[in-house]
């Protein structure tokens, strides 16, 4: 066979780095704002710690939008489910995890955040097959679907756990900050930042570099091609949804870490912030959706310690903005 | 010769329209057939049909003797039906490689097929690395043929493969559906180009609203250039 390791490439289109640039930017131009040195070091460490956590909670739910276009509006009640399934390993072994050891806290990390990927990944199946089968390629009836699944869930954890704000502790060993000169860095925050970073890192890996990667990627682009290729899509979207539920879970227990509680409607309150990200990103872009968390964190941060008053609409304003610079986000993979 | 693909009575209904008005015929094993037919007739409906892409509301469709209305597009597709669709539909996303990857379903690429395919498309040679979406329409269309040939298949159905392309690129589509043909496949080709079908087809089926209205040889077609103009409303000589 002729050898097709030196292939003569036409030219490669120019690397679309604006979106990219866009945080870094962002982050330089909110130094001279902030003033101090050291808080701009810990809102820009917040906002990244921040940004991975939502990226993995927003991860499943743009290549579900992608792939499917289905508009899921109950993505929230993965992130709550894996929260409080997490506090069932957490809670009762509370002695392990306030042990001063940091081997000891991740032994019990470690089940907790598998036992809410596998609840979340295994409630994501019922979900597909219950909620959103019947009402593919009906956007109206999936909004009525998901959001009415959300709401099920949310009452159905008000019934098992009750109405309190659960207090989730921090292990013992992530407690704290390292200090660098006048800059503290809380552990917690590197720990998410690093996760983040190698969730990112995984997803890109299985969807350049592996068969199912390059099928969810076609899939995303024509899924009607992928099925004349003989691949059943439904399926192929069955996998993703579970591992995007999957990965909503985790992110409902880091998010419970990070806030050190767990309530019933937090999925509820985060799955706007969720939606956000995804359109920002770009439907079905893992690429975008990562910039787009981090700068929906680096607003949230920048803008609740500048102008308090304009957190609460800073996010909407950030969407608008990027919407009219960019009208299918920051890097469009579907013409949808 | 046995037919590979016949089609019975199939209608089709999109929304309120009703397309396909009872198509009846049959492809002959190791033949290309042509279906021709002016704009809106439902060429493209009868291979979306036959692909289940588009469900059949009534009628049989049977490939290798087997029923295939009622089954699903990946299962058709598995039993050896490739498709090139009017919009070529290219990973544009992905390089020729990893288009040409997803299209042979069972494994690895064969590189013997390979380069029997380089052989008449050069360029998927030449542009192995790059995505699809950087290159030309013509290149695009050598993509999506190689894509469905890169697998031996029972039947291929191609539509409109030479729409808005250079005559340089269409003489490379033809010499490729020659070799194609030579491998023995079977081949259902929607074409609007008369002189490029006249080249490739044995057998001609005409299409107009929705019906079958004309079927028999492509050469007894060529040669009658009153039924041309009655079937197609322009001559193959004309078009030449």
């Amino acid at each position: 066979m002729t050898d097709l390791t030196a292939s003569d490439a036409l030219p490669k289109p120019k690397r679309d780095l604006a979106p990219v640039l866009l945080p870094l930017f962002l982050a330089l131009l909110m130094l001279p704002l902030v003033g101090s040195f050291s808080s701009w070091v810990t809102l820009t460490v917040a906002s990244l710690a921040m940004g991975m956590m939502i990226f993995i909670m927003a991860s499943g739910l743009t290549l579900v939008f992608g792939l499917m276009d289905v508009l899921n509006f109950g993505h929230g009640a993965f992130i709550a489910v894996g929260a409080y399934v997490a506090t069932l390993v957490l809670l009762p072994l509370a002695g392990m995890s306030q042990a001063d050891s940091l081997l000891t806290n991740l032994a019990v990390l470690a089940p907790a955040a598998l036992a809410a990927m596998a609840v979340s990944g295994a409630l994501g199946l019922v979900v597909e097959r219950l909620l959103i089968l019947p009402v593919y390629g009906q956007h109206l009836k999936q909004i009525l679907m998901t959001t009415g699944g959300l709401i099920v869930a949310e009452q159905a954890l008000y019934a098992l756990w009750g109405p309190q704000i659960i207090p989730v502790p921090l292990p013992t060993a992530l407690r704290g900050s390292f200090i660098i000169g006048d800059i503290a860095i809380a552990k917690y925050r590197l720990l998410v930042m690093l996760v983040g970073i190698a969730v990112f890192v995984a997803i890109q890996l299985v969807l350049n570099r592996t068969k199912i990667g390059l099928l969810i990627r076609a899939g995303v682009e024509n899924r009607e091609m992928v099925e004349a290729l003989g691949y059943h899509i439904k399926r192929l979207f069955l996998g993703v949804f579970m591992v995007g539920s999957a990965l909503a879970g985790f992110g409902g227990i880091m998010w419970a870490l990070y806030r050190e509680q767990v309530h019933a409607s937090m999925g509820n309150d985060l799955t706007v912030l969720v939606f956000i990200v995804v359109i920002i990103g770009g439907l079905g872009s893992i690429g975008g959706c990562f910039i787009g968390a981090l700068l929906v964190a680096m607003v949230a941060n920048y803008g609740g310690f500048l102008v308090p008053k304009l957190a609460l609409v800073s996010n909407i304003l950030l969407m608008v903005a990027i919407l009219m610079w960019r009208p299918r986000g920051l890097y469009a993979v579907t013409s949808r | 010769m046995t037919d590979l693909l016949t089609l019975s009575g199939v209608h089709t209904n999109i929304g309120r329209y009703h397309i396909l008005q009872g198509v009846d015929f049959t492809v002959a094993e190791g033949q290309t057939t042509m279906l021709l037919g002016r704009n809106g007739a439902g060429k493209t409906t009868t291979l979306r049909t036959i692909m289940a892409l588009w469900p059949a509301s009534q009628g049989q469709i049977t490939l290798a003797g087997r029923r295939i209305e009622a089954m699903a597009t990946p299962e058709i597709a598995r039993l050896g039906v490739g498709y090139v669709p009017e919009t070529m539909a290219v990973f544009s996303d992905l390089t020729v490689k990893e288009n040409l990857i997803l299209a042979a379903r069972d494994g690895d690429l064969d590189g013997k097929r390979l380069d029997w395919i380089f052989g008449f498309f050069p360029p998927l040679r030449k542009f192995w690395l790059s995505r699809a979406g950087s290159l030309s329409g013509g290149q695009k269309q050598m993509l999506s043929i190689a894509r469905a040939i890169i697998e031996p298949r029972k039947l291929l159905l191609i539509d409109e493969p030479t729409k808005g392309l250079a005559p340089a690129i269409i003489g490379s589509l033809i010499e490729c559906f020659a070799e194609i043909k030579r491998s023995g496949a079977t081949i259902l080709l929607v074409e609007q180009n008369f002189h490029a079908a006249q080249q490739i087809g044995d057998s001609v089926l005409v299409m107009d609203n929705g019906r079958i209205v004309h079927r028999g040889a492509m050469a007894e077609l060529a040669a009658d250039i009153p039924l041309q103009e009655r079937l197609l409303g322009l001559s193959l000589e004309a078009h030449q």
